[in-house]
């Protein structure tokens, strides 16, 4: 089963190399992983995108925990929560289909960041399933670039 | 008044009661040697950096105190890394600093350098590259903290020269605040009250101990509970001497060379006590077939343990010591005179036993009699390999702290250095190291280091010129094909031990066993002996990798047998 996992970690060097090495001598599959900055300097948020069984999970949480930098982990999966990636991709622009990809993005409600002679580079964010299913459809007009954030993802509500 | 960087780290050494530091010095810790050299601290020079982790983690293992080494950059920290590695695997505290270029050429390929922090992450419990003198003192204090407390592990810490030579004369603190380290000693009450309705319910319930006791120190606690319950209790090789193996409770060691009836016990109970063990694979065989009736409760210090291996029915996070303080009280003495009679039964039909025929001595004899020498109150230390499972098997532990040997990692040269730490933690006591002649040759030039401070550790060589117990899988699996196990061109190790300053006696035959063991404890300084056993000696019984105490072999039922 797929699990969105976040942990607080202190903003210092080598805590994500930490955490990648981690996951790597573990042998545990990520299928995302990002930090940034929290509200405070000092902290920063890691989310990380995880398949797996339950007692795969559950060493991932429990691991992620014995990290000395790691303050908090959290498994959003059971909780009410919303999770984003951002996507950034240049389309080929065949003749006369403008309007078509123009389209498709408005549909998704992403944005067309840049536009040149043969292609358009477009900005999209939201939930993994919205960006492929976006991805598939451009795939008709040929992808030449793609880039991804990775999941970021937080609990509703107040805590 | 402003102090180097070398003399913060050191006076802080000397206040958190540091006896000894281990080590050898090496271009970018020139500046610490320099301070060390006026310091009260006791610096063991050792001949290997590898033998100074092992000297350090001996000496943590014999006393329970944190073992303190240094080394050099480059390939002085890269030499450690087995020796951070076995500590990891086998929890103990070791705090291990590394010098390291200057700030200023990390990342260059310096001469000497390497990237520490990032070679032993995966094999410590944590670690520092100090970039500023600053942070120097908070990494000191909480590479302690971490190293000894929860459970425990080696920490690092990597020191680029420029900081030590480097002047501050800021306020030193005394705490450590660590927001994402918080182990939990107390176990949860609702927890430790449903482990004792299981313990109470069951009618026959298994103890299984692992090196937790050691260090949580609760063999008394273990003792009063097994007691109490009519517990059998079986320790794994880190578990050894938590529990009296002379007690008519004891199991003694389970596992892949345990013995048959701790095998049977587990397999046939209905709860498995686990109490700071960690279901190693050497223990468990087939993960499926293993305590296959039974409910499970798992006491430990790290969450991470449990439910890893295999799935635990009463977690119960915490110290060994304050859970079993609480479980104490909650369980009801019980006679369970059913289930002992059936252990009494298997361990009258599965003795652990030996041929002890023919002119050379056994190596089970041997080590028989190492324990009666010794009365069973030494400081037992090994190698690893055919002679670290015949002396799980015969030397009959009865005091936490006796047996000190490789278990998680099976570091072979082990043993050696560990004894010269051992000694130097515990200067009353007789250490043994129980070697093969394998293992010795890998930390044979810590000879050395014994010579020099007159340190009257022992070597009793298992020699039986092979790599035993990989010998002992080429003939068991691979059709006797002995792929590079014979080591036919082994030095005369009583010339070796004699050329260091060392004394050295070999031994042929059964009768000399006792006369040269008795002559060797006599000798004030170090002694190794040569004790020539069979070439195909094996150790059983052996549950084979994966399988189960159904597919054991024991002695004279494999053909091949020599």
């Amino acid at each position: 089963m797929r699990h969105v996992i976040t942990a607080l970690v202190e903003n210092k060097v080598g805590v994500l190399a930490r955490i990648v090495g981690l996951f790597t001598s573990r042998g545990f599959n990520i299928d995302s992983l990002t930090v940034g900055e929290t509200e405070n300097p000092e902290l920063s948020r890691l989310t990380v995108v995880v398949k797996g069984d339950d007692a795969t999970i559950e060493q991932v949480r429990k691991q992620l925990g014995k990290v000395i930098d790691v303050i908090k982990v959290i498994d959003l999966t059971d909780t009410p929560y919303v999770e984003r990636d951002l996507l950034l991709v240049k389309v080929n622009v065949p003749p006369g289909k403008r309007g078509e990809i123009l389209e498709v993005v408005d549909i998704f409600r992403g944005k067309i960041i840049d536009v040149g002679q043969k292609d358009v580079i477009i900005e999209l964010s939201g939930t993994e399933d919205k960006l492929e299913a976006m991805i598939k459809l451009l795939h008709t007009y040929g992808i030449k670039e793609m880039a991804r954030t990775g999941q970021i993802a937080m609990a509703r509500g107040s805590k | 008044m402003a102090k180097t960087g070398a003399q913060i780290l050191v006076d802080m050494l000397i206040k958190k009661g540091v006896e000894y530091v281990f080590g050898i010095p090496g271009g970018a810790v020139l500046p610490l040697f320099d301070t060390l050299y006026d310091s009260p601290i006791k610096f063991i020079l050792t001949r290997h950096e590898q033998g100074a982790g092992h000297a350090a983690d001996g000496y943590a293992r014999a006393t329970g105190k944190v073992g303190v080494c240094l080394v050099t950059s480059g390939p002085g920290a890269t030499n450690l890394t087995t020796a951070l590695a076995t500590a990891f695997m086998d929890s103990i505290p070791v705090v291990a600093i590394t010098g390291q270029v200057k700030r200023k050429f990390i990342g260059s390929d310096a001469f000497q350098e390497a990237d520490v922090t990032g070679i032993t992450r995966p094999i410590t419990k944590h670690n520092y590259l100090i970039k500023d003198i600053r942070d120097l003192p908070g990494a000191v204090n909480e590479a302690f903290h971490i190293a000894s407390t929860g459970r425990c592990g080696p920490v690092v810490i990597d020191l680029p020269v420029d900081i030590t030579t480097e002047t501050w004369d800021g306020a030193i603190p005394e705490e450590v605040n660590l927001p994402g380290y918080k182990p939990r000693y107390q176990g949860n009450p609702r927890q430790i009250r449903l482990a004792a309705e299981a313990i109470n319910h069951s009618k026959r319930p298994v103890v299984y101990t692992g090196g937790g006791i050691i260090h949580s120190g609760c063999h008394k606690e273990l003792l009063e509970m097994a007691e109490r319950g009519n517990f059998p209790v079986t320790t794994t090789l880190m578990g050894l001497g938590g529990f009296p193996e002379d007690h008519e409770l004891s199991l003694g060691m389970l596992g892949m060379h345990g013995t048959l009836y701790a095998n049977h016990a587990v397999t046939e109970c209905d709860l498995l006590i686990a109490i700071g063990a960690r279901f190693d694979d050497r223990i468990t065989g087939k993960l499926d077939e293993f305590a296959p009736r039974a409910k499970i409760i798992h006491i430990d210090i790290d969450p991470a343990s449990i439910s890893k291996n295999i799935k635990v029915d009463v977690p119960v996070v915490g110290d060994a010591k304050n859970t079993l303080a609480e479980l104490l009280p909650m369980i009801q003495p019980a006679e369970r005179k059913e289930w002992l009679e059936k252990i009494r039964e298997w361990k009258e039909k599965y003795p652990l036993s030996y041929d002890n025929s023919g002119v050379l001595p056994k190596p089970q004899y041997i080590i028989e009699q190492i324990w009666e020498v010794t009365k069973g109150d030494a400081i037992i230390t090994t190698e690893v390999g055919q002679h670290q499972m015949w002396t799980a098997q015969y030397y009959t532990f009865t005091r936490p702290r006796t047996l000190i040997s490789s278990g998680g990692l099976g570091t072979m040269g082990f043993g050696f250095p560990a004894a010269i730490g051992a000694q130097l933690g515990c200067p009353d006591k007789t250490v043994i190291d129980i070697a093969g002649d394998g293992s010795f040759q890998m930390n044979i030039q810590e000879l050395a280091t014994a010579v020099h401070h007159k340190l009257p550790v022992k070597v009793a060589i298992m020699n039986n010129g092979y790599l035993g117990m990989v010998r002992q899988w080429q003939e068991l699996f691979y059709k006797k094909r002995y792929s590079q196990t014979h080591l036919e061109d082994n030095p005369d190790f009583v010339k070796v031990a004699e050329a260091y300053g060392a004394k050295g006696f070999r031994v042929e035959r059964k009768e000399e066993v006792r006369p040269t063991l008795e002559k060797a404890m006599a000798i004030k300084g170090p002694v190794v002996i040569d004790f020539r056993i069979g070439e195909e000696e094996n150790v059983f019984p052996m549950i084979p990798a994966g399988k189960t105490v159904k597919d054991a072999i024991r002695e004279g039922t494999f053909g091949g047998m020599a």
